[in-house]
């Protein structure tokens, strides 16, 4: 696998517009006569939709929701970031760059990662254009606050809905060019295969949902939009829809898979409360900006959190990081509040749980100043947790959020596959091994409005048409596979639910791939993997027919893609004995227990091949130059 | 707790029906959407299909879920989603019926699972600023008073459920349509099409089938984001006042 | 090319006619019922207010004319508003439970036909003497005037008739008062400070109308108004 970053020299503020340059373009009457496939309607396909066929290009968009709307970028809740440095707290592009990479633990691309600093002030005057509604001061002007790790209020927002609002706005520009005629939606539509002829993407295959028709759908380029794989922990913040397939399958065709191990594990989750439970609810980190996060001192204390005094209370966070106190970045937040329920001090009925206070928050600024700020997601905790957090301090454990890793893409955002491009959270370009708070929506948004559409045309202009149509034998092999995959499931009639299978994966990357890794942990996954790999295909239930809406068998392959990805994430985290960002290496550690990088030899991107069933994968790596963020041991003390 | 469930079943161009299924033994602290999981489990173990119902967030903000449970849209609590309704708000050993949002324009696809695309045919025709990717001046080029951003954002919070026309007794689309115009309307970045907006989205509404708004005021009841029916006066004057001017 | 649909062909339209032809009847039931309250200031004074409006000739017409067309939209309009939303909801909901909505709301659809059958009945009770109980049509006065004020009171005396005025009465409230702020709705009058005052408004309208309505039957059936 030839893993070419295209990543351009000179200068780095340069690099991009110079860049831009050099790409050679489509002519505006040709563009029309191209067709792009985007997957995936979230804050990254929508953008690049919209973009594109604005552009002229004829846009198809696959997504499994009803609506484009309902992609999971609404939930992010805290704001986007961008280096506007409307606050004149000597914000800058090459701040925000700096924190981003040193956010990411030293581990993403610094071209990239300059660009996305770079656009994100276009970013903004984009969305207030199209009328999402940020937060505004008296005066008129944009308002911003500060996030988790960073110490300049960059981030915009609309409440704690800016995901929504942002989603809202690309959505809108996605159906406007459905107005103009440039852009076809196909909801209820779940990506199956990706085709591949001659070393070029040529389109996909998909399954309508609703009527179980397997279709083909043939372009001249590919793009998958299709976000994180957290699901394949079974519990996480992610929707429940969200799966891995597109991007498995897309590697499975020869994509290049870029470090599956770094995984976000966010701080501020609601604890999981029973074995019923289908999804943990985030709770912006927006919070940690007045709430105090402690646990008790003595192991095992079950008094309730107003009886246990001040000094008998452990402020673990202010204690051990007192420049950043409970504002650390979320790495940190999370294996700190792992740690104190290791001790033994943990909170609640299941001792997994450490206490988030307001109880000063609420003398200072009273209850009102407080429901100003953060009424909403008291709301919210109050309806699911039945307690009210004005009284009694939260309860909140870490949960996975976000995956930094992702199809490993070119300065392009091209995958290892010549005309199949990955973007947002798909792919595993900006963030490293730890994504600050509030640059997803960034990222996704850069790459679907100013980053995609110029590197697409610049395929387009050299590759020309794609000459392979949907009667090609590529398709109908494809097309084959994915209806074989249909029947097999439906064809073992074993006795188990999907879901069963998913929560015991899960469960099993929880406890051994989780917050903290270790050799061993990582080998006994690796050696129950095939095994629930084994009983799935042996044992499985799906009810019903492959010829209708059916939910069980959507559940059941998407699990059947989860379990083999899980594979190589292990791999990559077993791989990588350095701990780094999200990814923490027991064996790897300081004195202090803080997470401990091993430049020399891991400083590079992981980046995994498919070799075919049952052959073990092959890992390459593509070297990480830091010319202007000179790697140092990250210190929030 | 236990539960005694009336559950719509329908398959595909059938009629559908009641059927009655035992949910017992399910914690206080399950969600609504959790409960009908453990429902579905159980039904699978049994070789039964199991219930298909419209879910993906479940954190009350994509607005793919929702049902009309006892007869309310998203259940009794206001403002809430269903997917974000607890199951210690019934009492045990209650029965409770679910049925999909029932409306011409929102086809029954199975069983609780209703095809909404009507919506998406409704924002096609209008509700949106053209606005070219790149092209956008300066985010701070044009203030917007706070109060105004702040009105826009009440309404911006509308999440595309269905719930308002699920729980109008016309089966109108009103509310989701004049929550759009509204906030376009407010802002000063939505004034260019202001006026081709309104009669756009209108006619697509009608186009759709949805009933007309006799002013009952369920649909503000039911909203999950509890967005305020003063907005279909909005819709109304926006309609007036562009039929005039065109 | 797309052919332009009319205003009128949206509900929204409609509603908009619906609302100015019910503002047009709503008009004049309450300068009818200010009239009709001279009962209380004797026989001279509504007589003479009657023979004031016969005397009025093309203006009469006019009137007339252009309340049964304003009727006639009306429901024409509302026909078609509810026709609309009955095809909007072709299969109903086995259990439906309401929150927000009034019964006013609610019986708007029974209350408009009630109304207009009540409207027949009145013209053939007080106008052309159809349904009336004096036998051989209106009791005139030496001057061959109508003594209308006697014509009322008899009318009143048939308990029947009366209950039915009372009964309707209500109905006409409960119309009016849904109707009027629903019509500023529609109309697009809004304003978040004195959307409230819409529901007073509203409110008040329709008890005076309702009010002074029942307040004739009552006066007569009770014998406080007799004839003369």
């Amino acid at each position: 696998m030839k893993l070419d970053s295209k990543t351009p020299d000179g200068p780095i503020e340069k690099r991009w517009d110079d860049y831009k340059f050099q790409l050679k373009l489509v002519n505006p009457a040709n563009k029309r006569k191209f067709d792009i496939i985007v997957v995936g309607s979230g804050l990254a396909g929508a953008s690049a939709g919209a973009t594109l066929a604005q552009l002229g290009y004829n846009v198809r968009c696959f997504f499994y929701q009803d609506s484009p709307r309902r992609a999971h970028s609404i939930a992010a809740q805290g704001g986007i970031n961008a280096a506007k440095n409307y606050q004149g707290d000597g914000d800058s592009v090459y701040r925000l760059f700096y924190d981003t990479v040193k956010g990411g633990d030293y581990r993403a691309r610094e071209s990239n990662v300059y660009r996305l600093a770079e656009v994100s002030n276009h970013i903004i005057d984009q969305c207030v254009a199209q009328g999402v509604p940020f937060a505004r001061e008296y005066g008129g002007n944009l308002a911003n606050r500060s996030f988790g790790g960073a110490q300049v209020s960059r981030t915009f927002y609309a409440r704690g809905q800016t995901g929504q609002q942002l989603l809202l706005g690309a959505y809108s520009a996605l159906m406007s060019q459905v107005n103009a005629g440039k852009v076809k939606l196909y909801n209820r539509t779940e990506m199956l295969e990706l085709v591949v002829a001659d070393g070029r993407a040529r389109g996909i295959v998909t399954r309508d949902m609703v009527t179980g028709k397997i279709e083909s759908h043939a372009a001249d380029a590919v793009v998958l939009a299709t976000g994180g794989y957290g699901n394949v922990f079974y519990l996480s913040t992610n929707a429940k829809g969200c799966n891995v397939t597109a991007a498995y399958r897309a590697y499975r065709k020869g994509a290049g898979f870029a470090n599956p191990c770094y995984t976000q594990i966010h701080p501020t989750c609601i604890p999981v409360h029973g074995e019923y439970q289908s999804k943990l609810t985030l709770m912006s980190e927006s919070l940690r900006n007045d709430g105090r996060i402690w646990v008790p001192k003595k192991k095992g204390d079950t008094r309730a959190p107003l009886d246990i005094p001040q000094d008998e209370r452990d402020y673990y966070l202010e204690l051990r990081y007192p420049s950043f106190g409970n504002l650390v970045p979320r790495d940190v937040a999370s294996r700190a509040a792992k740690k104190a329920c290791d001790e033994g001090r943990g909170v609640g009925s299941t001792g997994l749980g450490v206490y988030l206070d307001f109880g000063d928050a609420v003398e200072r600024l009273g209850e009102d100043g407080v429901r100003e700020r953060y009424g909403n997601l008291f709301h919210m905790y109050e309806k699911i947790t039945a307690e009210n957090p004005y009284k009694v301090p939260m309860r909140i454990f870490p949960a996975v959020h976000y995956t930094m890793g992702g199809l490993w893409v070119d300065y392009n955002l091209m995958t290892t596959i010549p005309g199949c491009f990955a973007i947002g959270e798909a792919n595993f370009s900006d963030h490293g091994a730890n994504r600050l708070g509030a640059s997803a929506l960034m990222q996704g948004l850069a790459d679907g409005y100013f980053v995609l559409p110029y590197t697409i045309g610049d395929y387009l202009a050299t590759q020309g048409n794609s000459s392979v149509n949907t009667d090609d034998k590529h398709f109908t092999q494809a097309v084959d596979d994915a209806a074989g995959k249909v029947d097999r499931l439906l064809g073992i009639k074993g006795k188990r639910t999907p879901d069963s299978f998913h929560r015991e994966l899960g469960k099993l990357l929880w406890d051994n791939c989780g917050m903290a890794r270790s050799d061993e942990s990582l080998n006994a996954a690796l050696a129950k993997i095939p095994k629930i790999k084994e009983e799935f295909w042996q044992n499985l239930r799906v009810t019903g027919s492959g010829a209708e809406l059916n939910q069980t068998l959507e559940t059941a392959g998407r699990v059947a893609d989860f379990i083999d990805f899980a594979e190589i994430l292990v791999k990559d985290a077993l791989a990588r004995t350095e701990s780094c960002g999200g990814h923490f290496r027991i064996e790897s550690q300081t004195e202090e227990s803080e997470a401990k990088r091993n430049d020399d030899e891991f400083s590079h991107a992981a980046v995994w091949e498919y070799k075919g069933e049952g052959e073990a994968p092959e890992r390459h790596t593509e070297a990480l130059r830091f010319e202007y963020c000179k790697p140092s041991q990250r210190s929030y003390k | 707790m236990d539960f005694t469930l009336k559950v719509w079943r329908q398959k595909p161009g059938t009629q559908g029906k009641l059927v009655t299924y035992e949910a017992k033994g399910i914690s206080s602290d399950a969600s609504f959407l959790e409960m009908l999981d453990v429902v579905n489990e159980r039904l699978i173990e049994k070789n039964e299909e199991p219930i298909a119902f419209d879910h993906d967030c479940r954190e009350g903000i994509c607005g793919m879920c929702g049902c009309v449970v006892n007869g309310y849209a998203h259940g009794h609590q206001g403002g809430t989603t269903l997917c974000q309704l607890h199951m210690r708000e019934f009492s045990d050993g209650s029965v409770i019926y679910v049925e999909p949002w029932r409306a011409k324009a929102f086809p029954v696809i199975k069983d609780l699972v209703v095809n909404r695309s009507a919506f998406d045919a409704i924002i096609t025709a209008g509700g949106y600023i053209s606005i070219r990717s790149g092209s956008a001046p300066d985010g701070n080029a044009m203030p917007i008073a706070k109060e105004t951003a702040d009105a826009a954002m009440d309404v911006a919070e509308c999440i595309g459920c269905g719930a308002c026309v699920a729980a109008c007794p016309n089966a109108s689309a009103m509310l989701f349509t004049s929550a759009k115009i509204t906030q376009l309307a407010l802002l000063p970045q939505g004034q260019a099409e202001r006026m081709t907006r309104a009669q756009r989205m209108v006619r697509a509404m009608e186009a759709a089938g949805f009933g007309a708004c006799t002013n009952h005021g369920e649909c503000e009841a039911a909203c999950p984001k509890e967005i305020s029916m003063d907005n279909i006066a909005r819709l109304n004057r926006e309609f007036i006042g562009s039929s005039i001017k065109k | 090319m797309e052919t332009k649909p009319t205003f009128y062909s949206t509900s929204v339209g409609k509603k908009v006619v619906m609302a100015a032809s019910g503002f047009i009847v709503f008009g004049f039931v309450v300068v009818h019922i200010l009239g009709n309250l001279q009962l209380f200031l004797g026989a001279d004074a509504l007589n003479q207010y009657a023979a004031f409006l016969q005397g009025l000739g093309p203006v009469k017409w006019t009137v007339r004319v252009l309340l049964a067309l304003s009727v006639l939209v009306h429901m024409v309009s509302a026909t078609q508003v509810t026709l609309q939303s009955w095809a909007a909801r072709p299969e109903k909901y086995a259990v439906q439970r309401f929150q927000e909505t009034t019964y006013a709301a609610r019986t708007m659809r029974v209350g408009g036909p009630i109304i207009g059958l009540f409207v027949i009945y009145h013209l053939m009770h007080f106008t052309t003497g159809h349904c009336h109980p004096v036998k051989d049509g209106f009791v005139e006065n030496s001057e061959g005037m109508l003594n209308v004020y006697n014509n009322v009171v008899f009318g009143f005396q048939d308990p029947l008739a009366s209950v039915v005025y009372i009964v309707t009465m209500i109905f006409i409230g409960l119309h009016l008062y849904h109707g009027l702020w629903s019509m500023m709705q529609s109309v697009g009058l809004n304003h978040k400070k004195y959307n409230h005052w819409r529901k007073v408004f509203a409110v008040l309208f329709a008890l005076f109308v309702a009010g002074a309505g029942i307040s004739l039957p009552v006066a007569v059936l009770s014998g406080w108004v007799v004839p003369v």
